[in-house]
């Protein structure tokens, strides 16, 4: 399995066709205590960019774009009732969804692990 | 209303409002006197009113019930601290402010509000009788523009001087006063708003420090205004004491959220009047009688037939926060707007105020908020939503 990340602070863990998208250790450390989190339906379509899922803290809303195309197969339910998984385990048990890719040429445009530390390195 | 950023977005706002990315950058941000202090001590620094100031240290949730349980440090020092001098001061004032001032015995202390001429409010403000004159802290984000009004209305013999070399510290919380009376002896003499002159290090140099027992949290607590020079010093060994921890931006928005207190800038705006702002409490009975201050047709008005929509609490169903600018509907029609929203780190739910029209805001009305397209079911609420715990005169301990 490899795992990317975006410039919009998320990571993508890809199995085949198969991905699990969540956001990073450094967003949540930024973002603080996190309250509330809403994450995508079974079934939902979602395209490269477009809204997927929100993200709540203490003192601000926050969108989560898909970092790729594809169809959703399950959101994280776990987060509705303990939405503080996602300080507690942001690139494990604080995933947002995973989705069926729809286009695997999208992941060559995103950072794998030394260029995400890079580009945190230099915020 | 204002959607959400993205991630990214969010992380690079320096900001602390949610409201003002199409304002004009300030030409400077400003450093307090203790930014060094803040930095030290962890601080994520955030723009706010034209300064850096801190958001949080270990993190919003954690800040705010320690300070519910014990006592947190604020710096408060970008709000402006003014001291009003001359003949006729308190009478000079009450033009503008509806506040009975020239009854408030010296080291008394009130929450009043600055009227434009139509009654609209353009600031809330503390105003404390002192020896000189009339000492009057304003919010930090519009201090210049009150000054500038000040100014023009006040007559040439009214002295403003806008003490810029002076810290403001808030300690606030339940075991503020045990802390604060083993660093200054004797303040723990004072009430809830009264305010004295207290001396503070060496008996040898003793420093005095203008100290208030107020704040804007809803908890017992003090203000405290220091010379910037002595400012680190007071705050680290404020600091030293145990009950005492430093507490940033982020928390001190969503104490006076739960404690009912309205932010001026969102809950209150020069197009609204004290009735429709809920603070018509500042209106004292003389000048309820008498008016004589500026848009007192306007007010008085509002205050005998009712204001047309008023500042009211709204607890939120669910986990989601209902945040400033969402619409509030009854049915299909629009019948309010929230003005402050957030998450409740002591309830362990999202709280809001917003503006909702007369026949929709009594205590119990079932409303909607919406919030990305989506209905969320909120109920007007009475405030507090979290008791005041105030150090009154009179009353029990």
């Amino acid at each position: 399995m490899t795992r990317y990340f975006t410039e919009d602070h998320e990571w993508i863990e890809v199995d085949g066709d198969s991905v699990t998208v969540g956001i990073t250790h450094y967003a949540q450390s930024q973002l603080g205590d996190i309250v509330f989190a809403e994450v995508p339906a079974a079934g939902a379509t979602l395209k490269k960019g477009g809204d997927a899922a929100v993200v709540e803290s203490v003192k601000a809303a926050s969108d989560v774009y898909a970092p790729v195309s594809g169809t959703v197969i399950e959101g994280n339910d776990a987060l509705e009732g303990d939405p503080a998984l996602v300080n507690s385990d942001p690139e494990g048990e604080g995933w947002f969804f995973k989705l069926t890719l729809s286009d695997s040429n999208e992941l060559d445009s995103l950072m794998n692990a030394v260029a995400y530390q890079a580009f945190v390195d230099g915020l | 209303m204002r959607q959400p950023a993205s991630v990214a977005a969010t992380l690079e706002r320096t900001d602390m409002s949610e409201e003002d990315e199409f304002d004009l950058e300030p030409i400077e941000i400003l450093e307090l006197p203790l930014d060094a202090w803040h930095r030290d001590k962890g601080a994520r620094m955030v723009e706010f009113a034209g300064y850096q100031m801190p958001i949080q240290y270990e993190g919003i949730m954690a800040e705010h019930i320690w300070t519910r349980d014990n006592a947190g440090l604020f710096d408060v020092s970008h709000m402006g601290q003014l001291m009003l001098t001359g003949d006729g001061v308190a009478e000079a004032l009450e033009a503008m402010v509806p506040g009975d001032i020239s009854a408030l015995k010296e080291g008394k202390m009130r929450y009043s509000l600055l009227l434009a001429e139509d009654g609209g409010v353009l600031d809330d403000m503390m105003i404390t009788a002192v020896p000189m004159g009339l000492y009057v802290v304003v919010n930090g984000a519009v201090k210049w523009d009150d000054m500038g009004y000040l100014r023009e209305n006040l007559p040439d013999e009214i002295t403003i001087n806008n003490m810029e070399d002076r810290a403001l510290l808030a300690l606030q919380g339940p075991k503020a006063a045990e802390a604060l009376k083993r660093v200054v002896p004797g303040v723990d003499a004072l009430y809830f708003m009264e305010a004295g002159s207290f001396f503070w290090g060496p008996k040898t140099d003793p420093e005095p420090l203008w100290i208030s027992r107020s704040g804007y949290t809803g908890e017992d607590g003090f203000e405290i205004s220091v010379p910037a020079a002595h400012a680190p010093r007071l705050a680290d060994q404020l600091c030293a004491q145990p009950e005492v921890r430093p507490i940033g931006l982020g928390a001190r928005d969503s104490l006076r959220l739960e404690a009912g207190l309205p932010l001026y800038g969102h809950d209150m705006n020069p197009d609204v009047d004290p009735v429709e702002g809920n603070v018509a409490f500042a209106i004292s009975k003389r000048r309820r009688a008498e008016g004589g201050f500026a848009g007192a047709e306007r007010i008085l008005n509002a205050l005998a037939k009712g204001p047309a929509r008023k500042l009211v609490g709204l607890s939120v169903d669910g986990k989601m926060p209902v945040r400033e600018g969402a619409p509030i509907f009854a049915g299909e029609a629009q019948v309010g707007i929230i003005t402050s929203g957030g998450f409740a780190p002591s309830l362990g739910a999202p709280i809001a105020m917003g503006y909702v029209d007369a026949a929709h805001n009594a205590a119990g009305t079932a409303l909607e908020a919406e919030v990305r397209g989506k209905r969320v079911s909120v109920t007007v609420a009475n405030l507090p939503f979290v008791p005041h715990h105030y150090h009154r005169k009179g009353a029990k301990a």
